[in-house]
């Protein structure tokens, strides 16, 4: 019997192929590293991570910081003469929360627009298609610019600002009104923590959920009554040429938020849409002869069918928002890429900033896709799971 | 008559409906009223055409402007020939007639030369279009891709009379768009490959390339692309910012592209591999003559689709320092004599790329539907 001679056999080639291969890639990362490295020595400024624990020397308009006060990790705003990590927490500190807020209110816009895109109203109908096509097909950059500089900072000044619902918008920013703590907060404070537990809790475990949650509802207004006024609302009032009380968003803050908003949900609107247009005409039908209507239908037969479809490409988008808020470099709000900047400018370390930027991006990119297939998991059909 | 039993259909049949209508009939009105009225009597569009050649091509000297009709002709000429083979008729008209619209709104602001220079440059299109229907189809098929890239080289050699750091404006951006998409793509079709080859370390490091990358936000490969770049040439020599620029696009599309090549591999049946072997094609020959064929033109819309988006995204260019179109805007406003006219500036752009990405997606829909996606 005739062998088949070593190199035409496709395992061994396969094998050959993988070595040479995983060589190139080890000797071309081996070159470039070291490239960079004689690069930068050459250019006088050799690769080190000390710089982290010096003094940053500058300051950030918003946003919190982690440091050690009188032996006790508080959360405080930023100061000049914090160390550069300490920079890096508080932009990540700012990302999250413009990125947390994002997610939450595109999810509403964009399942308000896509709702739309299929309504039997003409008017509703055309209207969300118009929005969809023209966020879409417009770079976020120039969203972003138009909302900050053409619509926000045009805002009046706030003595003649308007209010609307106890807000105040205005060019130093939009005023709402904020629960803080009041005088039974430290009473309250462990029934508060027990009753998230408790829904955390029924989250995850679904068997026993709604006793859980039920219980958590319980501690909740439980303790409301027991500790008494835990939480008060601070309304937001003009004096003068200031706002007194309630919560400041600054006006790169609104900007971000409104541009990423409005951009994310364009795209969502296209999900939501996409997923209800692909159940099959009889699933409306046979809630419609059940007698349900309209809305009852969506709420009972069609979203929770549509769920299932909506939810890994959600979870995309709330991946690219979260990594389009680094555009907020573009007008000043201090988000992680924006603080870096300021970092790399300082102190010279541009490499080693955008390692850890990087690394921090990707972390919390694997952060939101594990959250979201947890949920996938809990929503996708039994037996579908692959 | 027919109106209203429309309007009582599509607009009022039922309380709710009615009054969804009624709201949204006033917010539109309310908000409408107040942009016409903004503008036709606030706004001071008289910016647009006073900054029209810095828009549309930055800082390039205006003496060498021929470079830039020349370099237009040559890209249209190619649009052409590529039209004249691979799209039916039909087409051709709407699209004329989308140029046309577009040329006539933009006679008042051009220069005579430029009038010139544009109709120049839609002849050579239209030329070109003839030739490539009047010789052989499967010539001109063949004649395709060598056309592409002679073309493309003598388009750059003729911009190149002038240095890269002065081109600018609605120029630059379309020039970044074509050479990150084209240099993306070969690097996202191999690491497509590669994610699903059989063989493990390949597979492994294809697939960590493409999660790194899209984990992580444009505006950080492209800085990385910034500061690693120059520490690969001899100090003394000097990288252009737009091929700095392009190299992150590049990195970053070839990830994005990847996943989507990616899906239409996935969607060819294990069948075309195993007869392919069977007709004794080696496994290059199945790669490139059976598998991405069918690949790819599952995947069409899709791969437009990411244009679209470096399309858009090279606004980012703005944040690095390279004068593409948005930045542009920002010199514009940065003048003392157009301040505070940030919305006319801004609305401005936003409708320039409205028109790009709306016209790139007009085709995407149309070649979908020449092709049969979803039909056969």
């Amino acid at each position: 019997m005739k062998t088949v001679p070593f190199y035409k056999n496709i395992k061994v080639l396969g094998v050959l192929t993988q070595v040479v291969v995983s060589l190139l890639v080890l000797f071309g990362l081996y070159f470039l590293g070291r490239t960079a490295y004689e690069g930068m020595v050459s250019r006088g400024i050799p690769f080190t991570f000390s710089f982290l624990w010096q003094e940053a020397g500058f300051s950030i308009s918003e946003g919190k910081t982690i440091a050690l006060e009188g032996g006790r990790i508080v959360l405080r705003p930023f100061e000049p003469s914090d160390a550069y990590w300490q920079a890096f927490f508080t932009g990540v500190y700012n990302t999250l929360r413009v990125s947390i807020a994002g997610i939450v209110l595109t999810t509403l816009l964009g399942v308000m627009v896509g709702v739309g895109r299929l309504s039997s109203n003409w008017l509703v109908n055309r209207l969300s298609f118009a929005y969809v096509e023209l966020v879409r097909n417009t770079p976020l950059l120039v969203q972003l610019f138009f909302w900050y500089f053409g619509a926000i900072l045009k805002l009046p000044p706030i003595r003649q600002a308007s209010e609307w619902f106890g807000m105040i918008v205005s060019q130093r920013g939009v005023f709402v009104p904020w629960p803080v703590p009041g005088p039974g907060f430290d009473r309250y404070l462990p029934f508060f923590l027990g009753g998230l537990l408790a829904f955390l809790l029924g989250a995850f475990w679904s068997r026993g959920r709604r006793g859980l949650w039920l219980l958590g509802l319980l501690l909740l207004a439980a303790g409301w009554l027991y500790a008494g006024d835990p939480f008060v609302l601070s309304v937001p009032e003009k004096r003068g040429f200031r706002v007194v009380g309630g919560a400041q968003l600054s006006p790169e803050f609104s900007a971000v938020l409104l541009a990423l908003v409005v951009y994310t949900a364009s795209y969502i609107a296209e999900i939501v849409r996409g997923a209800i247009q692909s159940l099959p005409k009889g699933q409306w039908e046979a809630a419609f002869s059940l007698g349900l209507n309209y809305g009852q239908t969506l709420r009972y037969v069609i979203l929770p069918q549509a769920l299932r479809i909506i939810v890994p490409p959600l979870g995309n988008q709330y991946l690219n928002l979260t990594k389009n808020s680094s555009l907020a470099i573009a007008v000043g709000y201090p988000d992680l890429f924006n603080v870096y900047g300021t970092i790399a400018n300082q102190s010279g370390r541009s490499l080693e900033g955008i390692l850890i930027v990087m690394g921090v991006y990707l972390s919390l990119s694997l952060t939101i896709s594990a959250l979201v297939n947890a949920y996938n998991r809990r929503v996708a059909l039994r037996g579908a799971r692959r | 008559m027919r109106a209203l039993a429309w309007m009582k259909r599509n607009l009022f049949n039922g309380v709710w409906n009615t009054l969804l209508t009624l709201v949204t009939a006033y917010l539109l009105y309310a908000v409408g009223r107040a942009i016409l009225v903004w503008a036709f009597t606030e706004a001071r569009w008289q910016v647009i055409p006073a900054n029209f050649r810095l828009f549309m091509v930055g800082p390039f000297p205006p003496e060498a402007i021929w470079r830039v009709w020349v370099a237009l002709a040559i890209f249209l000429a190619l649009v052409g020939f590529t039209a004249g083979v691979v799209v039916r008729r039909r087409y051709l008209g709407t699209a004329a007639a989308v140029a046309g619209v577009l040329y006539l709104l933009a006679f008042p602001v051009l220069l005579p030369s430029s009038r010139l220079g544009l109709l120049a440059a839609a002849f050579a299109g239209g030329l070109a279009w003839l030739l490539a229907g009047s010789i052989a189809p499967r010539l001109a098929r063949r004649l395709l891709a060598p056309v592409w890239f002679l073309g493309t080289l003598a388009a750059i050699q003729v911009l190149s009379g002038v240095p890269s750091q002065r081109w600018g404006g609605l120029l630059l951006t379309v020039i970044a768009t074509f050479f990150a998409v084209v240099l993306a793509f070969p690097l996202g079709l191999l690491l497509a490959l590669g994610r699903t080859s059989k063989m493990p370390v390949i597979s492994l490091l294809s697939t960590l390339y493409i999660e790194l990358v899209r984990g992580v936000p444009l505006v950080t490969v492209l800085f990385l692309a910034w500061i690693m770049v120059p520490l690969f040439v001899p100090e003394d020599f000097r990288v252009p910012q737009l091929v700095r620029g392009i190299a992150g696009f590049v990195l970053f599309a070839a990830a994005y592209l990847a996943e989507y090549v990616r899906g239409g591999l996935q969607g060819v049946s294990r069948g075309q591999w195993e007869a392919a072997w069977a007709l004794g094609l080696s496994g290059f020959q199945t790669v490139v003559f059976i598998i991405l064929p069918q690949a790819l033109r599952a995947v069409i819309p899709a791969l437009i689709g990411q244009v679209i988006a470096i399309f858009k995204d090279t606004s980012l260019f703005v944040i690095i320092g390279i004068m593409d179109l948005l930045s542009m805007a920002q010199v514009v406003l940065s003048n003392p004599k157009f301040l505070g006219l940030e919305r006319e500036v801004y609305l401005f752009v936003m409708f320039v790329y409205f028109l790009g990405a709306a016209s790139l997606s007009f085709l995407s829909r149309r070649l979908e539907a020449a092709m049969g996606l979803g039909k056969r």
